[in-house]
């Protein structure tokens, strides 16, 4: 006797959302994004409460009018997209791998000096969050140690085409003429193997002259500015030694970068932290009264005391609100073709279009490495002279057991809290810095922001499904577009 | 897809990835416009375990043991079968006409 099974159904694991009047899904386990039809809206429905079996399911879309072929075939349509799965399927296990020893490096970011010339507040290199451990190393990396660096990296990359530097502080441009000799023997090595290199750098401002911004411009240094808007917030927390505020000494400076570097776009990165929440404000002066070309914003790391500059729940409620009403903005000069500056939004529609679905977070510890002064490596550069985060040295290489740990604990599927939840493609848990900071685990799920990552990322899924509906060629715009943070 | 439309890079693969595996992947072994056999026991005319080689079932392996030993002298069979190249060689000396000898055909303690 042969019985037949009953094919049972269930929704598969997805994120709907509506834009412009249609209906969408993202899918988290693949990252994809389909627009859905009427009659998949009516399956999706009658799985809403639970499951329902695949015959049931075709009676009631032959009651709606469908042919039963056309119903069989929309059925099978679902459950190959996954949208629909069998009752009994049990997901598995996340798989926790790590790449080879030999994965090719991509970046290396170079902490050329640990010194500064400001003393910010909420820095998590000098303030109450520090985790380096500084005293007795080196202070200012030697030429040697950039040389040797630079080596590292290209002999790491095996076989990548292009390479990225990024110089990094303390305040990058302490050590300016360290930067101009890496950056030409760089250029002198990639050339010999035929391959590029290209650069950036994160900097206060505070020391650029004419003769730095022509070096940069010349070599197609992308610069990022860390600034926090106008006077009265620049000067709350980015401060000298003494206190004094900063925002009168980078002004000219910034006008001038604006200026005279055209070869790259000029970013400004901006920490939000309690007092320092008008993201709308913020833009708009540095967008149009300044004249940066890109604006990203992203909420200061503290622990949970918060100190006094962290941000608590109605400071992150007013950015929130902030970043919605940019998010208006960007929509609408997207709807006019235009780019708008807001990069939160920007970067989170490039991962968007391509269907990222990270297994880390970022490329720390993976394509990506910092360098300390000293040449000692670590995940990146927030973990730089913190000896319980050494990954190695650029003279012995990477320290395979810790990296491999490191990458381990911070796998999404090491997460047990990211494993139930729609943003983790793009999420994956969150900065590894911030989880060491806040939580003591490099590895640990950041659940202080899943909230806010969900509704970030639900509204510029709305972004995304009006471009699909209203300018779909808007979106091609993004294919190429490479994240820089 | 009739009824989906992929608005992203990941989505246009799975599109990519379903119509391939609708036209070319998976056919049942009655699908017409004539049987589909499987590879090993159509070149060793030896009944398959679905269909026999003429497309039917009239052929099919009796009893059911006959089938794994099939299997084991001309089919890939991962999991079940005792490995005949490097550890078990002789699995099967004690069984010359499977239809009579396959109860000697034994458990394999690797």
């Amino acid at each position: 006797m042969t019985t037949l099974l009953e094919h049972r159904y269930r929704a598969g694991e997805m994120h709907r959302f509506q834009a412009a009047g249609e209906e969408f899904v993202y899918m988290p386990q693949a990252g994809a994004i389909f627009a859905l039809d009427a009659a998949t809206n009516g399956v999706l429905g009658l799985l809403q409460d639970g499951v329902a079996a695949h015959d049931d399911l075709v009676t009631a879309l032959a009651d709606q009018g469908m042919a039963t072929g056309d119903a069989e075939g929309l059925l099978r349509e679902l459950r190959m997209v996954r949208l629909v799965e069998a009752e009994n399927v049990v997901a598995l296990a996340p798989i926790v791998d790590t790449p080879p020893d030999d994965f090719p490096l991509q970046a290396l970011v170079l902490n050329v000096t640990n010194q500064c010339n400001l003393a910010c507040t909420y820095c998590y290199e000098f303030g109450a969050d520090k985790i380096s451990t500084q005293t007795g190393k080196t202070k200012y990396m030697t030429p040697e140690t950039a040389r040797a660096a630079v080596d590292f990296l290209l002999e790491s990359a095996k076989g990548r085409e292009a390479v990225h530097i990024t110089f990094f502080g303390g305040e990058t441009l302490m050590n300016f003429r360290l930067l101009q000799d890496a950056v030409n023997y760089a250029d002198a090595r990639a050339a010999e193997t035929g391959r590029r290199v290209t650069y950036s750098l994160t900097t206060n401002a505070t020391l650029l002259t004419d003769p730095i911004i022509d070096f940069l411009a010349d070599h197609a240094v992308g610069v990022t500015v860390s600034i926090d808007g106008p006077a009265e917030m620049q000067d709350a927390r980015r401060v000298y030694k003494s206190g004094k505020g900063s925002y009168a000494v980078i002004l000219p400076r910034l006008k001038a970068l604006i200026a005279r570097h055209k070869t790259r776009a000029i970013a400004a990165r901006v920490t939000l932290s309690a007092g320092v929440t008008d993201v709308v404000g913020i833009y708009h002066h540095l967008k149009h009264e300044i004249g940066f070309h890109e604006i990203g914003f992203a909420p200061v790391t503290t622990t949970d005391e918060g100190h006094d500059f962290g941000l608590n729940g109605d400071g992150m409620s007013a950015v929130l609100a902030g970043f919605n009403a940019l998010a208006d903005e960007w929509l609408e000069y997207a709807l006019r073709g235009e780019m708008h500056g807001f990069s939160n939004v920007s970067e989170t529609m490039s991962e968007l279009v391509v269907g990222t679905n990270k297994s880390h977070p970022c490329g720390a510890g993976l394509g990506l490495l910092g360098v300390s002064p000293s040449g000692d490596l670590s995940p990146c550069h927030r973990f730089t002279d913190a000896d319980e985060h050494v990954l190695g040295h650029i003279n012995s290489g990477v320290d395979q057991a810790k990296r491999s740990d490191f990458l381990t604990r911070g796998h999404v599927g090491s997460k047990y809290e990211c494993t139930s939840c729609w943003a983790r493609p793009l999420c994956a848990g969150g900065c590894h810095h911030e989880a060491f900071v806040r939580y003591g685990d490099t590895g640990h799920a950041n659940l202080h922001y899943c909230d806010w990552i969900r509704g970030w990322t639900d509204r510029v899924l709305d972004i995304y499904g009006t471009l699909a509906v209203r300018n779909p060629e808007f979106l091609e715009r993004f294919a190429d577009r490479k994240g820089l943070s | 897809m009739k009824h989906l439309k992929p608005l992203n890079v990941k989505a246009r693969r799975i599109e990519a990835d379903i119509s391939a595996a609708i036209e070319e992947d998976v056919v049942a072994l009655q699908q017409a416009p004539r049987p589909h056999v499987p590879l090993g026991c159509s070149l060793s005319f030896s009944p398959g375990w679905e269909v026999d080689a003429s497309g039917g079932t009239a052929g099919l392996c009796q009893p059911a043991e006959r089938d794994i030993y099939d299997c084991y002298v001309t089919c890939f069979w991962p999991v079940q079968m005792a490995d005949h190249v490097n550890y078990s060689a002789d699995w099967a000396s004690n069984c010359a006409a499977a239809t009579k000898d396959w109860r000697s055909l034994d458990i394999v303690f690797p």
